[in-house]
């Protein structure tokens, strides 16, 4: 049996998704800074779908959507545009989270060494950040707080809403990177308090290489990429069209159904957390209410992620060890040492997320192949031994 | 996955010498679980020749590998063969391993020399000290970890 349980890597295209961008290539090939017909024909597609997304996000308006490569482009752009601007005014900190993707935390480690103050905020055992604590961390030259909507590896889900109406009442811009959340939770950039966002159509079923970054009307924005007036100047370079056009017809689609997927999908991970927590010394990572429907992290104790992934793709089952970006890294997951996990469970860790795709075999499947690919994996473990012999304490 | 080759996957899938030895003449165990690999190696030494080798190893698949590997050739070796065992032998053996995770057979290698070592005082055999590893991975350059 085959199961794919990478979503939060990454999501097939919807056949929606694939439709419009094939049509796109047809209908739509014109570059839209043309001023003839076929260049004016694809800026009206491209305006049309502009219109749409600001329209699905809540936006005001759609002035206030630029379309980008993704989502580690709008958090770039989102977090050196805050600090660029702060910086003139001597504002010169920002406040986040330990456990952002590292589009976030790599740029905010480039602004240290620029000489910016950040703050990296606890996110306690159970993966949530409060208001109270980003109340406490801003500070009169406090630039910008920027808080993940839902985390990629363990897909726990921060109260954005409340950090914003801080943020406001602060005065402190305020940017959360919500790729693992639109399209699979209410995003609403009004009433969430935001001002800016950042998204990408891979993670809802549409194509690679395209995002959004919403930005409220008066947020000024500094240039990634320069050399055109596109994207009223703040991003250069002739629009991914076939790709844009498909990204709003597949959020327009997976918005729509967003609450009978979540209700199709939620039954399913909850059989997942409650079969693999019935393995022994094992754990559930984030907190088991709070989080996106089709998301959830295990540590198992005495095992290695690696070895575990290696095995159940050998049984048909695709699932990480945590981010896909970080899979090339020896070290353990920075979310799951954020959690307080010490280094050795943090090894051990599965990553399943899955989609409104995943079948209720596909959920018998993971529940008998990953039990006994733990076991096996402990069986030929020192360290499963140790604390087996009480040579070394059980941790979980 | 392509990320190994075929043999990786192998010795991954279905490893040799898996197991515990009750009655070991040697036992090396090299690694923590903190940096996510340990090996432990069993030998079993009569007239100065390995009859038997087992592992236990906690680690990524190409730990797996590289331990079963390593097991893999050095029963039926003298010891003093034994000692001669590279990391680059096992990478080769294994058709290679990507760079990052050549650490994997130098491990392999030391687990194996540890096993030895642990016989070696057990019976009271006098050896050169310079031969064994002393953990100090940031100063050593006994191995080669250029990926293959």
């Amino acid at each position: 049996m085959f199961v794919y349980a990478d979503n939060a890597a990454t999501t097939k295209m919807s056949a929606t998704a694939q439709k419009v961008f094939i049509e796109a290539m047809e209908r739509a090939w014109g570059n839209p800074s043309s001023l003839h017909s076929t260049g004016q024909q694809a800026k009206e597609a491209l305006e049309e779908a502009r219109a749409r997304i600001a329209s699905l996000l809540g936006a005001d308006s759609p002035r206030e959507i630029y379309f980008t490569s993704g989502g580690s482009e709008s958090d770039n752009q989102a977090i050196c545009s805050a600090a660029f601007y702060g910086a003139k005014k001597g504002k010169r900190h920002i406040v986040s989270t330990a456990f952002e993707h590292h589009a976030v935390l790599h740029t905010l480690m480039r602004l240290e060494k620029e000489g910016f103050e950040i703050t990296l905020l606890d996110v306690h055992e159970n993966g949530i950040v409060t208001a109270q604590q980003v109340r406490e961390a801003i500070r009169p030259d406090t630039a910008l707080v920027t808080v993940m909507y839902a985390n990629n590896e363990i897909g726990t889900v921060q109260p954005i809403r409340e950090i914003g109406a801080v943020c406001r009442e602060a005065g402190v811009l305020f940017h959360t990177d919500a790729v693992q959340a639109v399209c699979h939770i209410p995003v609403n950039v009004k009433e969430d308090n935001v001002d800016m966002l950042s998204l990408s159509a891979h993670k809802f079923h549409g194509p690679k290489g395209v995002g959004v970054l919403y930005a409220k009307r008066g947020t000024l924005l500094t240039n990634l990429i320069e050399g055109g007036a596109q994207e009223r100047g703040k991003r250069a370079g002739t629009e991914n069209l076939p790709a844009i056009l498909s990204m709003a017809a597949v959020m327009e689609e997976e918005l729509g159904g967003m609450d009978s997927a979540a209700a199709a999908i939620l039954p399913k991970r909850d059989r997942l957390i409650d079969g693999l927590s019935a393995i022994p010394h094992s754990r559930l990572n984030g907190d088991r209410v709070s989080r996106v429907p089709g998301t959830v992290n295990f540590c198992f104790e005495g095992i290695e992620g690696e070895s575990l992934l290696l095995m159940l793709d050998e049984e048909g089952i695709q699932a990480s060890s945590g981010s896909a970006c970080t899979s090339g890294s020896l070290d353990p997951s920075h979310v799951l040492l954020a959690l307080g996990l010490p280094h050795e469970v943090a090894h051990g860790s599965l990553r399943l997320s899955i989609s409104e795709d995943t079948t209720d075999e596909q959920i018998d499947h993971i529940l008998r192949v990953v039990p006994e690919v733990v076991a096996f994996l402990r069986n030929i473990s020192p360290v499963w031994e140790a604390l087996e012999t009480g040579a070394r304490p059980h941790l979980l | 996955m392509a990320l190994y080759s075929e043999k990786v996957m192998d010795h991954f899938k279905n490893p040799r010498n898996v197991g515990k030895m009750e009655d070991a003449d040697g036992i090396g165990e090299v690694g923590n679980a903190k940096c996510g690999d340990i090996m432990k190696v069993y030998l079993k030494i009569e007239d100065g020749i390995i009859t038997d080798a087992k592992f236990n190893t906690f680690g990524c698949g190409s730990a797996i590998a590289t331990s079963s590997m390593a097991t893999e050739m050095i029963k039926g070796k003298s010891v003093e063969e034994a000692l001669t065992l590279s990391n680059k032998a096992v990478v080769e053996a294994l058709d290679g391993l990507p760079a990052h995770k050549i650490h994997c057979s130098v491990l392999a290698e030391e687990a194996v020399k540890a096993a030895i070592r642990d016989y070696y005082d057990k019976n009271g055999i006098e050896y050169d000290r310079e031969l064994f590893c002393d953990g100090d991975c940031a100063h050593c350059h006994a191995h080669d970890e250029e990926a293959l």
